[in-house]
């Protein structure tokens, strides 16, 4: 058997592998909650429970109305993208005049009573959520066997972080939208209309969530309290790359879920821990994060 | 935070004992009075749960009232005080208040280390740098031997306080519990009537002019923090004493949640709201206990609620009727 540091290789890809498609989800997740912060300037704390619901939105559409995978990673993203509008325009927009602190308190509070309900109708199991037929089996790389729903996963993940980051750069969408971060009261004076910006802005980041929460769901069992795992340790991704850059949280998500996997191989008592250990080193030594422009 | 806080300066033209204004000082009387008679009416046990709820309370409400920075993560320092208590009592038959003061002392240590890293950010950050830290110390917690993992340290004797009073008595324990909030609200009310919590104040309202006055704004802050802390760790001892447990349940998120909200609900920057919050909250969890999940979502919709609607708390709607400081 090959080995690579002593580790036998198949375990290192294998831990590898698992700490990309991690790093997967802390990227999108993470991806979402900058692009939220850089127009509403809150926190978004109910990000790990609307990727919950978007899990819950592809259960619900397999098993009640019997549309598949793929229909399912379309739909789920619009319909919590609307429940994200129902949000936004109805609870959150009442604060942005206050301290963005009530932001996140709020937005606190609604992660409890969506978690709470969800618990509610149906309780911490958890349940499966299969693999689409298409998309099951492995291949073997000749290093090692790829399951290929986990390297669908990481492609996916990385094709619409990086559409997204298209979008933000390259369009003239886009441009708007990073105008309105930098100052919405000189675009408002241009014609554009602003709120809606913030709206659309607040939808596209939780249909991220869902949409992340959908590729997530054959992986992890559906349930109510599969956000909260991965949110705490998105929230020390985004101290580590700071706010306001879409690629530092794209890049530093994945490096994150690497760095994980990494540790689960050579010392895998301090990998629930080592994201947060990255985060104290990069507070003493860089504590605007690794590209982050502002205070 | 600042929209929040009533004006503390309104009737404090001439303090008292304390710092007391005459509002406060009748306030301070009733909580007294309520303090002595409310064990012989009800239950000394959810008295007791009200007295430690407040007191981690008061200490959260110091940061964020009096500061302006909202920790998501004073669990952390309230576990912890609870696993050190819990263990000096059941391996080492410490003294029962020795223990506490060793377990406010570990949330104080761990607040000097933690808060060291979160003061260099404020605002939004501060909240997700401590959230992020406090979750290191759950999974710390969850790995560490000496906590006992899921089952945490349990049947922990309550022993004697002082060398002389035994503590199985649940009238006992009250007595000393009370003694500890008392303490405790004093000083915090004290720090925040020195010329410290003036300077406190000052970097909460606008802190590069403190700076530019000279203040090492940094140094207040991690003061402050570092009080709070050790408060938080003496309340979360105190409750492991009570109930002779100590578990993961105290360093969760969650609790570092239940705080906020206590001291939400009661009233930011008030000297008494986060004991009223407390009154309020572990009632609430108390009567709906029975419902499993719904104590959950009640406490999602009070949150929304208050953010929205009702931001000055209860203390804070009844100060501002009143046109005093509470």
């Amino acid at each position: 058997m090959m080995m690579i540091f002593g580790i036998p290789a198949p375990l290192l890809f294998g831990q590898l592998l698992l700490g990309l498609i991690n790093g997967a989800f802390y990227a999108m997740l993470a991806l979402g909650l900058s692009i939220i912060f850089g127009m509403l300037n809150i926190i978004n704390f109910a990000h790990g429970a609307l990727f919950m619901m978007g899990a819950f939105a592809a259960w619900v559409l397999l098993h009640y109305l019997g549309i598949g995978y793929f229909p399912a990673l379309i739909l789920s993203p619009i319909l919590i993208g609307i429940f994200g509008i129902v949000l936004e325009r109805t609870l959150i927009s009442q604060l942005y005049k206050l301290d963005h602190l009530y932001g996140l308190l709020l937005t606190f509070g609604l992660a409890l009573v969506i978690q709470g309900l969800f618990r509610n109708y149906y309780g911490s199991s958890g349940m499966p959520y299969d693999i689409p037929d298409a998309l099951q089996g492995a291949t073997n790389l000749g290093f090692m066997y790829l399951p290929i729903y986990r390297g669908w996963v990481v492609i996916a993940a990385l094709v619409v972080c990086f559409s997204t980051w298209a979008i933000i750069e390259k369009t003239f969408l886009g441009a708007r939208l990073r105008a309105a971060t930098e100052n919405p009261a000189m675009v408002r004076a241009f014609g554009i209309n602003v709120p809606r910006l913030i709206t659309i802005t607040y939808a596209c980041g939780v249909g991220l969530a869902a949409f992340a929460g959908v590729l997530a769901a054959p992986i992890y069992s559906v349930n109510p309290d599969m956000g909260d795992n991965f949110i705490n340790t998105v929230f020390a991704i985004v101290v580590i790359g700071g706010m306001g850059s879409i690629l530092g949280s794209i890049i530093t998500g994945f490096g994150l879920g690497v760095i994980e996997g990494l540790t689960k191989v050579f010392y895998p008592q301090a990998s629930a821990t080592v994201v947060f250990l990255v985060m104290v080193i990069v507070l003493l030594f860089l504590p605007r994060g690794l590209f982050g422009k502002t205070a | 935070m600042s929209a929040s806080a009533t004006p503390v300066a309104l009737g404090a033209a001439r303090p008292g004992l304390f710092g007391f204004t005459r509002a406060q000082a009748v306030g301070f009387l009733l909580m007294l009075a309520a303090i002595v008679v409310l064990p012989h009416v009800l239950y000394p046990i959810f008295l007791m749960r009200i007295l430690t709820a407040a007191l981690f309370a008061c200490a959260f409400n110091l940061m964020i009232g009096y500061v302006g920075l909202l920790s998501f993560g004073h669990a952390a320092f309230y576990g912890m005080g609870a696993y050190v208590c819990a263990w000096t009592l059941k391996f080492w038959h410490l003294d029962a208040a020795a223990a506490i003061l060793l377990g406010g002392l570990t949330g104080g240590l761990l607040g000097l280390a933690l808060g060291y890293l979160a003061i260099r950010r404020s605002g939004i950050y501060f909240a997700m740098i401590t959230l992020a830290l406090a979750q290191m110390v759950y999974f710390f917690c969850l790995e560490a031997p000496f906590t006992g993992g899921e089952d945490g340290i349990q049947q922990v004797p309550r022993g004697t306080a002082f060398g002389i009073f035994p503590l199985h008595q649940d009238m006992a324990m009250y007595w000393l519990v009370a003694g500890i909030f008392i303490a405790g609200f004093l000083l915090i009310h004290r720090v925040i009537h020195s010329p410290f919590g003036q300077v406190l104040k000052a970097i909460r309202e606008n802190e590069p002019r403190a700076t530019s006055l000279g203040y090492r704004t940094m140094h207040y802050k991690l003061i402050a923090f570092v009080i709070s802390t050790f408060l938080s760790g003496i309340a979360g001892a105190t409750t492991s004493v009570v109930f002779g447990i100590a578990t993961l349940d105290g360093v969760t998120s969650a609790r570092s949640g239940d705080v906020v909200l206590t001291t939400l609900v009661g009233g930011l920057g008030t000297v008494f709201g986060p004991v009223v919050g407390a009154i309020v909250t572990t009632s609430m969890e108390n009567y709906l206990a029975q419902f499993g999940s719904w104590v959950t979502v009640t406490q999602g919709a009070v949150f929304v609620v208050c953010v929205l609607a009702f931001r000055r708390g209860i203390v804070g709607e009844i100060a501002a009727k009143l046109r005093l400081s509470l």
